[in-house]
């Protein structure tokens, strides 16, 4: 029987020829990505060699990436004392992969290990951020883990006691419409699946709409992989995963895609024709409360958000300013956006949308997680509504219980911030 | 067998922003997390922090318990309370985190109880002493039953690092 692409990442990593649904494995891993929860992992990797009279030894300083995103610039003592003893850390241990606080190379770790080339295909990659599953748009085996976990990776190199995941394929047919994008297309297939519709599965998509995706959408794909409850998402790696990795990622050595065997096991087809999806919007207080936008348009909207390792990227700021560029954000509603990588940043301010956007009222904040996850900045008031293009709209996700989280693309958040109401981009700006 | 009160039932897709809000994510000691547990669900907050909870107390859940952010804050502030859970189903990343920190998770599909009920949790199944409803217990994944055997993956890990380097 052929095998999937993870279970082909997972027989090279394990060294063996082949590995069933159910083996039991323990994959060497070829990065092992921390944020600011990096803290936390070095107080359990340090209590991991206690009474043992080893050494706290890193199994390889150079597959590990620490990269702050979540609360950038730090909004308190304790959160600045954590990071400033992530850094002594870093560098006793002289760990390369740091990126820290800085408008050049810093950035939300989702964004930043891509674009720095960190990411091969057939790697396997684990990071403490249920969002790693974005890494499986190049092609790689990438998931979740806690602290504790990578604390125990930090010291052995390689995970322990992994279950080969089933695979569920994803087939994506048809070409996307004018105003509908990758984001429509994955909230459409997590209401599909449901919030525990692939729990302990990966979701491998294929079709001609992925063939013609850009790196960049299928990021945004594979990021919410997670929200349907897969260990992860992953697009087989492919001339478009070259291109990327070569022209915008810096990487000089040869990419090795890894593809299914023809006869590869899938648990089940899941197929989506895009042709007639309309833009999709994600109702509280679930990421499966997925409905169509026209049956909430017109609802009125507090704050809209672009940004986060879902949609920060240069092609979700052009979708954005293009919609605003020449026109007002509604005085009845106030719009934050916050780049993914301060590379990003740049290449805003250097094709103009960064302008665009704070003419027409926007905040363009700094690049990081920002208004995401509620510990930073950009929070509710009661009983307020946000309008967003990050990934989760659980009740407090944005550090308000008592407020109101729907999420959508770029394109429906820029036409939503223009009326101040949820909004179809595909009739904003018709009478 | 052991017999255990309900204290907190709760519906299906529980996130960890539920059960460990996100601005509290700066905290991370696991003496310091358990204060922030359900931080959101004010009555059941202050109980706990009154620690009129006991220890060995029961929440009940729906399905996909635990969905959202890796994030072990939202394990070790229910296990600093030593919490158990019974639900529907977990997802992923809490059930491998709470097996790697010893918190008691128990999978009952279709399970139910009111606050207040008497459960009865065995190996196999758990019995709602009363309702008399009765509930198979589905078991964790037998790949992670070394880890839970070990006493979590802090001494587990010890154990494969103590173990490679007297093979050396």
């Amino acid at each position: 029987m052929g095998m999937t692409v993870v279970q082909k990442i997972l027989a090279r990593a394990s060294g063996r020829s082949e590995v069933a649904v159910g083996d039991v494995v323990e994959p060497a891993v070829d990065l092992a990505m921390s944020h600011e929860n990096a803290a936390l992992v070095i107080n359990q990797f340090q209590a991991i060699y206690e009474g043992t009279g080893l050494e706290p030894t890193l199994w390889d300083a150079a597959r590990i990436a620490i990269v702050f995103d979540h609360r950038v610039p730090a909004e308190s003592p304790k959160t600045a004392t954590n990071q400033k003893r992530i850094r002594g850390f870093v560098g006793i241990n002289g760990i390369a992969k740091f990126h820290d606080i800085r408008g050049d190379r810093g950035g939300i770790c989702h964004q930043i290990l891509p674009e720095s080339g960190y990411v091969l295909p057939g790697a396997v990659v684990v990071g403490t951020d249920s969002h790693t599953t974005s890494h499986g748009a190049l092609g790689a085996f990438a998931f979740g883990v806690g602290a504790t976990e990578m604390a125990s990776i930090w010291a052995l190199g390689h995970a322990v006691n992994v279950e080969v995941p089933a695979t569920i394929k994803v087939n994506v047919s048809g070409v996307l419409p004018p105003m509908v994008g990758p984001k429509d297309v994955i909230l459409h297939l997590v209401g599909k699946l449901g919030a525990a519709g692939a729990t302990f599965r990966v979701l491998e998509f294929h079709g001609d709409a992925i063939r013609a995706m850009s790196t960049s959408g299928r990021l945004t794909l594979c990021n919410m992989a997670v929200e349907a409850g897969a260990t992860s998402g992953i697009v087989p790696a492919d001339a478009e995963t070259i291109r990327y990795l070569k022209e915008e990622a810096g990487v000089l050595e040869a990419v090795h895609p890894v593809v299914p065997d023809r006869d590869a096991a899938y648990e089940r087809t899941v197929d989506v024709d895009v042709s007639a999806l309309a833009p999709q919007i994600a109702c509280p207080h679930t990421v499966d409360n997925v409905r169509p936008v026209s049956e909430v348009a017109g609802r009125h909207v507090d704050q809209i958000v672009i940004g986060s390792c879902t949609n920060g990227r240069l092609d979700d700021l052009a979708v954005a300013a293009g919609i605003l560029k020449g026109r007002k954000v509604a005085s009845t509603t106030r719009m934050l956006v916050f780049p993914a990588s301060g590379r990003i940043y740049q290449q805003a301010l250097e094709a103009g949308y960064v302008a665009d956007l704070v003419r027409a009222g926007a905040v363009v904040m700094n690049a990081g997680c920002g208004p995401c996850l509620g510990v930073h900045e950009g929070a509710l008031g009661d009983g307020e509504v946000a309008l967003s293009t990050t990934n989760r709209n659980f009740k407090g996700r944005m550090g308000n219980p008592a407020s109101d989280v729907y999420l959508c693309s770029p394109a429906v958040a820029a036409a939503s911030a223009v009326t101040g109401v949820i909004t179809d981009p595909r009739q904003e700006g018709k009478p | 067998m052991s017999a255990a009160s309900v204290v907190l039932v709760l519906g299906d897709d529980v996130s960890t922003d539920v059960i460990y809000p996100g601005r509290y994510m700066a905290t991370v000691l696991p003496a310091e997390t358990p204060q922030y547990a359900f931080a959101d669900l004010g009555v059941f907050n202050a109980k706990l922090k009154a620690g009129a909870v006991p220890a060995g107390s029961v929440v009940v859940a729906g399905k996909n318990f635990g969905c959202g952010s890796s994030r072990e804050q939202a394990v070790s502030a229910l296990k600093g309370h030593e919490l158990a859970i019974v639900a529907g189903s977990f997802a992923r990343i809490f059930l491998q985190n709470a097996i790697n920190l010893g918190l008691r998770l128990i999978e009952a599909p279709g399970v139910t109880a009111a606050e207040g009920d008497e459960l009865a949790i065995g190996v196999t199944e758990v019995v709602n002493l009363t309702s008399g409803r009765r509930y198979a217990v589905r078991s964790l994944p037998a790949a992670r039953q070394a880890i839970i055997e070990a006493g979590g993956l802090i001494p587990y890990t010890r154990k494969r690092l103590l173990g490679r380097s007297a093979a050396r």
